[in-house]
């Protein structure tokens, strides 16, 4: 066990050193970021500009003091804001996750009962039902759900208030707009990784033996069925948080994706640099957990 | 015959059916279905209004006229026949509008998976069939990308190179390509053990040629399916850029744009993001639909 999270953590300073060099690349790909940030400057302004940046330098040594600053949270000053840009990246950060909790919640408590009963009534009417809302909800935009939503319960009902972050009521709708996102994803995953287990011999015996049909699927069946959901769900995890960005976006919520993208629109690149490096950083280190838990959880892996 | 060249499809097939039976059996099984059925109709209509939308569509879409700002769709009081959909707040006409922009969400989406496939295909055939040190180095640039929401990837990369049609369609390509190399590469290290691919190499052909002939073919039904279904997810995921505005322009119309326009009226005039968000719905669907029929049809397992 210890080797092998010896071995995954090389590969994640590895994934990391990875990770900086792609939020490096951001930067660059504009070709020439001062022309792109201060387009009418003298020649002069911007060369003191450039001298800041550094960008005289040989790209390697660049992405060497690039790597060493980002490691200890230093992405420059936010050209808008004149602030460290990682400050405002980790003051908005709680409201992130806060919204992927709420809305991950939220999906569960719909996927998971759903599902399992989705897949003890495989092809029956509510399976079908089940599984055409699934496509239904991949189908549907993110940010187009968000604004039906509004046009419901705002618009229409005055129920809830538009945009913001300040009351319980401004949480309402980004979260379930999120959750229309993750919940057909995961009702997908608790579905089939149920399926898989049903179909294996001790649920057979277990049924056999006589126990009862609720204590086959929650002693038995689910709790083999966890696995494979808590890993893949911890593997699409960049996939909810790039919903999250969407979903700030639409509702005004004053989060790490609605800062990115805003930073993105005034081309403010520390700011960019610093989100897209800590969300990825976020990933990253869910993507270790799931696979450490996953080989800690199952003995038949861990022996090898 | 010469050894070498021997059809790949009597090794690759010599314990199976005959592939033309094979394909007609997964194209009754595709058939058969409704839903698949439904999803095929809709996607001839979007493409068919794609390929003829300055023919199909009613007016100009780029047309305003502040007189007829607003109208609503024509089946509500106010309604006109002209303007089946409405029209938005410079008075082009939405329909229109929404036609024209299919042409840009089938072609970035289609284009985009293309730049994928062949990354992601390339590599993963690589990784799973020479193994060791290239395998696990390229498994880590997987890794790699996949530790980045890929809309945001894509949205940094966008800005930062200038929004236009190619770089949407490049950026979406570029960072969507880890599923194929993941899918190909696992497919490729199963079919590596085969029998039929240790006689292609027992009868001294090349690494490359078994690859190519041996190997590949034998991942097609795989890379159908998942590029079916990632067409509909670049889609999305244009639609997204657009909606953020680093889309690809403003001189043409996207349906992301129209909603994100649309947005900002949407306590005065709810048709204007209501229906280019239900043609991306329904264009998404009908794909997803489709896909899903032909993995069922072209996975041998189910």
């Amino acid at each position: 066990m210890a080797a092998f999270v010896v071995r995954r953590l090389v590969r994640l300073m590895v994934v990391v050193i990875g990770v900086s060099l792609v939020t490096f690349a951001i930067l660059h790909a504009s070709g020439d970021p001062v022309t792109l940030i201060m387009p009418e400057a003298p020649e002069a302004d911007r060369a003191v500009l450039r001298q800041t940046l550094g960008l005289h330098d040989p790209l390697a040594i660049q992405f060497a003091r690039f790597f060493g600053n980002a490691a200890t949270g230093n992405f420059g000053n936010s050209f808008f804001h004149r602030t460290p840009a990682f400050a405002l990246v980790v003051e908005r950060m709680p409201t992130t996750l806060l919204l992927t909790a709420c809305s991950m919640a939220l999906a569960l408590a719909v996927a998971l009962p759903v599902g399992i009963y989705s897949a003890m009534r495989r092809g029956r009417a509510v399976d079908q039902v089940a599984t055409g809302t699934v496509f239904l909800g991949q189908s549907m935009p993110v940010f187009w759900t968000g604004i039906m939503l509004i046009l419901l319960f705002s618009v229409q009902w005055r129920m809830l208030p538009v945009s913001g972050w300040e009351s319980w009521a401004s949480i309402v709708l980004p979260t379930a707009t999120l959750s229309t996102f993750t919940a057909p994803l995961l009702l997908r995953i608790v579905r089939s990784s149920m399926l898989d287990v049903i179909a294996l011999d001790y649920v057979r015996t277990a049924r056999a033996k006589g126990v009862s049909e609720w204590l086959v699927i929650c002693r038995h069946a689910l709790k083999n069925a966890a696995l494979p959901l808590v890993t893949i769900t911890g593997l699409q995890f960049g996939l909810l948080l790039g919903g999250a960005v969407i979903t700030e976006t639409v509702f005004a919520v004053p989060g790490v994706g609605r800062l990115i993208v805003g930073a993105i629109r005034q081309l403010d690149f520390p700011v960019v640099q610093a989100g897209v490096f800590m969300l990825a950083m976020i990933v990253v280190a869910v993507n270790f957990l799931v696979d450490v838990l996953y080989v800690y959880l199952d003995p038949r892996i861990r022996v090898r | 015959m010469a050894v070498g060249s021997l059809p790949s499809s009597t090794l690759a097939y010599a314990d199976d059916v005959p592939r033309a039976a094979a394909g007609s059996r997964a194209w009754r099984k595709l058939t058969r279905n409704p839903a698949a059925l439904i999803g095929a109709l809709i996607l001839t209509v979007v493409i068919g209004a794609a390929l003829a939308a300055p023919w199909v569509a009613p007016h100009d879409p780029a047309k305003q006229s502040l007189i007829r700002r607003f109208t609503p769709p024509v089946w509500t009081a106010g309604g006109n026949a002209t303007y089946p959909l409405g029209t938005d707040q410079v008075g082009r006409d939405i329909l229109s509008r929404i036609i024209h922009g299919a042409r840009i969400s089938l072609l970035v989406g289609v284009l985009a998976v293309v730049v994928s496939v062949l990354i992601g295909v390339t590599l993963g055939l690589v990784s799973g069939f020479v193994g060791g040190r290239v395998d696990t180095v390229l498994m880590t640039v997987v890794d790699i990308t996949w530790s980045f929401p890929q809309i945001l990837l894509a949205l940094a990369f966008v800005a930062a190179l200038g929004p236009s049609l190619v770089t949407v369609t490049l950026v979406l390509g570029l960072t969507g390509w880890e599923r194929y190399a993941r899918v190909v590469r696992a497919e490729v290290l199963a079919l590596r053990e085969k029998d039929f691919v240790e006689a292609a190499r027992a009868m001294g052909i090349g690494a490359p040629r078994i690859l190519l002939r041996h190997v590949l073919p034998n991942t097609f039904s795989s890379i159908v399916v998942l590029s079916t279904l990632q067409v509909a997810q670049a889609i999305l995921q244009e639609a997204a850029l657009s909606f953020l505005g680093v889309g690809s322009g403003r001189t043409y119309p996207t349906w992301g744009q129209m909603i994100a326009l649309g947005r900002d009226f949407v306590s005065v005039a709810w048709w204007l993001p209501t229906f280019p968000g239900l043609a991306i719905l329904a264009t998404v669907l009908a794909i997803n639909l489709v896909g899903d029929r032909l993995r069922d049809a072209l996975d041998p397992r189910v």
